[in-house]
């Protein structure tokens, strides 16, 4: 299997506050990588045989690439915003294919089942009408206006409210999430996922968040996020093909699946197939 | 009471656990063991030497032994669940409770190693988790051939919250469990506990889902 065209896209390694001159081995789709701090204080990523890698601070993460990406790492303008917490949750490694974690970060309607009583409750189970769009000028898949009755959609969240919710893909990996923000009615809280491949059925995920919430302590919310994503876990490692089909056939989406079959379309568009299954078997 | 807890701890959430199903309230204190160490600071090490969580406190008592922190809720609350009816009952609580550590070394090391990318020797903790799992199973089917369900008894005692978390989770060490159906229907068992709470990768029973009965499962026609 090649690369293809995800080659030459960012992706995270490591928290850049974690790395430090003793460094850390990691591995990017199949090549063993390792990153470094320089004495003057330059973040460095080379091959095992020694070749220097492109890096880019950004979003708390140190990100580099294989290829030449031909674009700055994007940005997240809202995380920019003074008076937010940004909050590193850590890595947790997933036996997934790298696409199969973001697309089931993109999904609404395992909220219930999956985060019962948390980000979704029975009977409550119904997606509603939403806007899916793939933006040329951008080059990302938005979906809009989605709304979705939660217990608890956040630490700061006394009780259960209708969160608003806009998902945001910007790279083939990473996946920003905007929804409402109980602390400041009126703005975004913003919450990441950006993942690793590791392999094509290997990754290490990195969820990161810049929240408006003076009031909780820092630990408790890297624990809920840590909660919320490892009762995906278990879900992830059990997704059959293993690889995220890309072509119909393998599996039927509904309607809620509106998101997913979008970022699929435009996963195949750039053919970005590193951990995508192209014909159904 | 309060516990000093972590969500993805399996030793934590027995303490949680039992404490949901016995009904005792629990002030949590998060500890940020991942990514931020917090359980190797020296305000927590002043607290617990050994470096490790759960930690828990009440009034001038402080535990920081989980198998410890369970015979405390037990005792507190009601000596069914202590599993100390007989000597042989004891004895085998106790055995349990021992048990529970090789689960703690071997499933969980494998857990810590293939999640949250702990160093470790992958295979032998795999190896030493499934030999665990294994011995695990024989015990169950005798039980299940002696009429009872749980891992001392036919009603679940601290021996069974001492073993549930690991046992549930070695699949996030990549151990499956799909070979021990005794193992299964015990963590069943325990799911359908009345006050069962869940942990980030043990969900709880599905409402659709019908109880298990007991009897009616593995017994020959």
């Amino acid at each position: 299997m090649t690369i293809g065209a995800m080659r030459d896209e960012w992706y995270p390694v490591g928290l850049r506050s974690k790395v430090d001159a003793n460094g850390q081995q990691t591995l990017l789709m199949g090549e063993p990588i390792r990153l470094h701090e320089s004495e003057g204080g330059e973040i460095v990523v080379e091959t095992a045989d020694g070749r220097r890698l492109p890096v880019v601070i950004g979003h708390g993460h140190v990100w580099t690439s294989l290829g030449q990406p031909d674009k700055p790492l994007f940005a997240i303008p809202e995380a920019d915003q003074p008076g937010r917490r940004l909050v590193e949750v850590g890595v947790v490694r997933v036996r997934c294919s790298p696409l199969r974690a973001v697309e089931n970060f993109l999904d609404i309607a395992h909220f219930p089942f999956v985060h019962t009583d948390i980000l979704g409750a029975e009977p409550h189970t119904e997606v509603e009408r939403y806007e899916v769009e793939i933006r040329e000028h951008e080059d990302e898949v938005w979906a809009t206006k989605v709304k979705f009755y939660q217990p608890q959609a956040a630490k700061s969240a006394a009780g259960g409210i209708t969160t608003d919710y806009m998902y945001r893909v910007p790279a083939p990996t990473c996946s920003v999430l905007y929804k409402t923000c109980p602390a400041r009615p009126g703005e975004w809280d913003v919450i990441t996922l950006f993942v690793q491949p590791l392999t094509e059925e290997l990754c290490d995920v990195w969820p990161w968040m810049a929240l408006y919430d003076d009031v909780t302590p820092m630990t408790d919310l890297i624990h809920f996020q840590q909660m919320i994503f490892l009762q995906d876990r278990s879900i992830l490692e059990n997704q059959i093909p293993r690889r995220l089909p890309l072509d119909p056939g393998m599996e039927i989406p509904t309607r809620a699946d509106l998101t997913s079959v979008a970022y699929r379309r435009w996963l195949k568009r750039h053919n970005y197939t590193y951990g995508a299954q192209l014909v159904a078997q | 009471m309060k516990l000093y807890d972590y969500i993805l701890s399996p030793s934590c959430y027995k303490v949680r656990l039992l404490a949901a199903l016995l009904g005792i309230p629990l002030e949590l204190r998060a500890v940020d063991f991942h990514p931020g160490g917090e359980h190797r600071t020296p305000a927590l090490l002043a607290l617990n030497p050994a470096g490790s969580i759960p930690i828990l406190e009440d009034d001038d008592l402080r535990l920081t032994e989980s198998a410890a922190m369970l015979v405390y809720l037990a005792s507190l609350k009601s000596s069914d669940w202590l599993g100390r009816d007989t000597a042989a009952e004891a004895a085998r609580t106790e055995q349990w409770l021992s048990f529970a550590q090789r689960l703690t070394a071997s499933l969980g090391g494998a857990r810590l190693c293939e999640m949250l990318l702990r160093p470790g020797d992958l295979a032998a903790l795999q190896a030493a988790g499934i030999a665990a799992l294994r011995e695990l199973e024989a015990a169950l089917v005798e039980q299940r051939l002696r009429g009872e369900r749980f891992l001392v008894a036919d009603r679940p005692t601290i021996a069974d919250i001492a073993c549930f978390p690991y046992v549930a989770l070695a699949p996030d060490g990549s151990v499956s469990l799909d070979p021990y159906p005794s193992i299964r229907l015990w963590l069943r068992a325990v799911r359908a506990l009345p006050g069962f709470i869940e942990m980030p990768g043990i969900h709880r029973l599905h409402e659709l889902k019908p109880e298990p009965v007991h009897g009616a499962e593995g017994e020959p026609a």
